[in-house]
Order: structure tokens, then sequence, then C-alpha cells
């Protein structure tokens, strides 16, 4: 499990997270949502340490993470596995270069070992074949598939993926969310989404966190996000007349299912 | 404070070593074509100014070799040289690890708990320091051979006068201030532009700015260590 603990952030004058506080449990799909530039990618850059808090903490497992400096950073930081928004592979390599990259940088594996692994997670990412692919020759959804693989190639205990399905048509991004749920449920990891994409917070999210002016504004999960009344997160996520529709006929539907 | 970090040991030797290799191709042997060419034609003409601005009778034929040689030993080859490959090799790094910066790979980098700043700029310091001097002294015996070639070609000396000049009062001390000036300008160029790529923020249009900055930067810094330099080895 991940807990952010009173969480400040400030960019000069500009104060982005105020105090904010949160769990991210451990085998669930843990998504943060909400709207542009209230600090989304700010709280996860923070939790990975590509940011440093002003105050608070962030606990990997009870570890303090932000007390932590060099090495004992670095350790945790080799239990993270990160799907970047533009997935952000590194272009002069292959694709199996890329997945192998982090275990022949971190681990004392053969080259055997590591191509074995490389397959493995090319398999789960049904990419068998693509080894000798660069990046470029992918599409989207395809380097999105294989950002995946190299988050997962050092069997990472905490998945943090920003924007996964950003860029992708909505059948690739069905195909994208379920990845990211199987592999949080097959390994048991801590999963983290940023998303705007509410097809796949209804889809797949079990804790969802919803920011709003910097503060964790409203928690809960799938089936509770459709049913609230919190004004903030309607707007958010019923923004349109379309959308509005759909709550209604959801919200009936619940109601016919419960006894 | 970043240099701190950049020197900070390798994850892995074997990596290390294999990075080191690629960019000492980078940067060092894919420029010897440009650097091959300038100094042959600079040679040549240095030696030419020099034959053709000698109008004193007192002033003897194999003064021509000995100017060459002078002016490339002391400033053409780890001088000039070092600002053009600043503008060659400093744009490529600034913009090598902007893209990487703004394209989120140093991100990537730092998430696996990889030192993205050791990884990244130490081969391509070392490597520098490592292949310059190499560089300068081909550069300075192809300079001389540019020389040679003009004065034969023209008619304006022969070869004993010009080999005469080129031995006369020769001092083993200039090429080892060459060599001095060649490495601090070798880290200069690498550590200036990898400075700029690194700490790139924005996207595209801001690659090209941190490029240009780094060039400037690193010439200007080249400019200024030239002078201490020079005052404090041969003065």
């Amino acid at each position: 499990m991940i807990e952010v603990k009173n969480i400040n952030k400030s960019f000069g004058s500009n104060q982005v997270l105020f105090d904010l506080s949160a769990k991210f449990e451990t085998g669930k799909v843990n998504m943060i949502i909400g709207q542009s530039g209230q600090g989304k990618s700010v709280l996860a850059k923070c939790v990975v340490g590509l940011h440093e808090p002003d105050s608070g903490s962030i606990l990997y497992d009870e570890r303090n993470f932000t007390q932590l400096e060099g090495d004992a950073r670095r350790e945790i930081r080799k239990e993270i596995g990160m799907l970047f928004q533009g997935s952000a592979l590194f272009d002069s390599m292959t694709v199996e270069e890329n997945i192998m990259f982090p275990l022949s940088m971190l681990t004392k594996m053969t080259k055997k070992e590591m191509l074995d692994r490389a397959n493995f997670c090319l398999d789960k990412v049904n990419l068998s074949g693509k080894n000798k692919l660069l990046p470029a020759e992918c599409s989207g959804g395809m380097q999105k598939r294989i950002g995946i693989a190299r988050a997962i190639a050092m069997k990472p205990k905490y998945l943090f993926c920003d924007e996964p399905n950003s860029g992708l048509d909505p059948k690739t991004s069905i195909v994208i969310d379920n990845l990211i749920r199987e592999i949080t449920y097959e390994f048991g990891i801590t999963t983290v989404v940023i998303t705007h994409d509410m097809n796949s917070v209804i889809e797949i999210g079990d804790n969802i966190i919803f920011i709003h002016q910097g503060q964790n504004w409203w928690n809960g999960d799938k089936n509770s996000i459709i049913t609230t009344e919190n004004k903030e997160i309607n707007d958010f996520v019923y923004a349109s007349e379309f959308m509005k529709d759909i709550k209604s006929l959801l919200k009936s539907k619940m109601k016919t299912l419960r006894p | 404070m970043m240099l701190h970090i950049v020197f900070s040991r390798p994850e892995k030797w074997k990596i290390f070593r294999k990075r080191l290799l690629n960019e000492i191709e980078v940067i060092g042997v894919k420029s010897l074509p440009i650097v091959a060419l300038l100094s042959l034609f600079m040679g040549a003409v240095i030696a030419l100014q020099t034959a053709a601005n000698m109008t004193s009778p007192i002033l003897p034929e194999y003064t021509i070799g000995y100017i060459t040689r002078s002016s490339t030993i002391l400033e053409f080859s780890p001088t000039i040289l070092s600002l053009i490959l600043a503008g060659k090799i400093g744009s490529n790094i600034a913009s090598e690890i902007g893209t990487m910066r703004v394209t989120e790979q140093i991100d990537a980098l730092e998430t696996m708990g990889i030192n993205s700043l050791t990884y990244l700029v130490l081969p391509k310091i070392i490597g520098a320091v490592l292949f310059f001097p190499i560089m300068i002294i081909f550069s300075i015996g192809l300079s001389i051979v540019g020389g040679w070639l003009a004065l034969i070609s023209s008619g304006l000396s022969n070869t004993e006068t010009y080999v005469f000049g080129l031995r006369s009062f020769f001092v083993l001390g200039d090429i080892g201030y060459a060599l001095i000036k060649s490495v601090v300008f070798a880290f200069v160029i690498v550590s200036v532009s990898s400075f700029y790529g690194y700490y790139t923020k924005g996207g595209a249009l801001d690659v090209g700015r941190s490029s240009t900055q780094a060039v400037v930067i690193s010439s200007v810094v080249i400019l200024i260590c030239n002078f201490f330099l020079t005052q404090m080895i041969l003065l």
C-alpha cells in the first residue's frame, strides 16, 4: 500500500497541492481523476520521487520514501514501474532492448534470462514477435503496450500509469485498460492510474480519488461515483448532456438490481 | 551539484564501457572528417598568408614553416577547432539530452532507479576528454601537411626550407600546452551542453533554444578559459 500524508507542493508562489492525503491499496486499480491543472500529475510525480514535496510524507508499505536519500530511495524506485503519457520509450533501442534495459542496468540476470523475461512481458501485452521493431515503427497503442511491458519487466510492486489512454481510440483504450487490470490482479501489485477517461474509471477503477483544487476532494469506487451527489465530481464526470443521460440510466439500472 | 552527481559510480561498468565506446565514436570518430577538412585548409591558408606577407628581405624563408607550426599548435588546432566542435558536438549533445527530457525518457530512467546524469553524461565527458587530445594531434599533423601542400603547389617555398622551419625553435612544452587546452575545452563543451540539455523545459522549441544556448555559452567559456590557460601556462 502507498500512503500519501498531508502533502503540500508549490512551484514558486503557485501552490498546487494542499495538505493532500490519500491511500493507494494493494491489488487494486487506484484511479486519480480530476480536471486539468488540479494537481494530478504533480501528485503522481511527488509519489514516484520526480518532484520533492514541500512537506508531508509518502509511505511505501510503511517505508517513508520522503525521508530516504540516495541508494535507499533508489531501492524503492526499483520496485516501481511507470508507464508515461508519451510512453517514454528509448528511441535508439529496439522493443526488446527497451524491455531488457532495466534488467540489464539493475539486475545480475544473464542475457538469456533477460531475453526470456522480455519475451514473457511481450507475451503479456500481446506483442510476441515484435522484439526487433524500433519504437518509431510502432503505433501509439503498441507503444503504450511496450511501455507496460517495460514497466512490469522488473516485477514491480507498484505500477504507475500516467494517462494510459491519451491519444488512443476507444477500442485500443479498452485493451490497455483490461491489460492494466489483468496485470494488477494477477501479480497483486498496487496500481495507480492518472486519467481523464471516464470510461476507464467506470471500467476498471477499484478505488477512485478525485483531485480538485489540489485536494483530495472525493474518494470512492466505480459504483459510488455513479450515485454520488458531490457537485464538483458530477460537474467533472457528467459534463455533457449525453453523460447526464447515461447517469440517470445507470442509476435506474442500479435501483432495479438492488433487492 | 550536477557534476557531483555525474561523477558518481556507474550502476554497471559493463554498460558504462559500452556507452563510453559509443560516445567516443559519436563525439570523436565521427568528427574526424570535418576536423581533417578544416585542418588541411587552415594549415594551407596560414602558410599561404605567411608567405604572402613575407615582404622583408631580412626574414628567412623558413619562417613560413615556423609560423605555420606555431600557430597551429598554439592556437588553431586546440582553440579554433574546439570552437567549431562546440557547434557540432555541443548542439548534438544538448538536443539529444533535451529531447530525452521533454519526451520523459529521463524521468523514465529516474523512476527505474537509474542515476540519469551518470548514465547519460559521464560517458560523454570521459569520451570527449580521452578523444579530444587525439583529435588535436591529428589536426596539428594535417594542418602542417596542408601548409606544405599549399606551398609546394604554389611554388612559394620548397620542402627542405619548410621542414627546416617546422623544426626551428621547437619547444616540446607547446604540445603539452595544446593537449591541456584540448582536455579543458572537451570538458567545457560536454558539460555545458549536457547542462543545457538536461535542464530543458517545455517542447521542441525549447530543445532548439537549449541547443543554441549550449553552443553560445560553450564558445564563450572556451574563449575565457583560453585566456586564463595561456596566462597560466605560457607566461
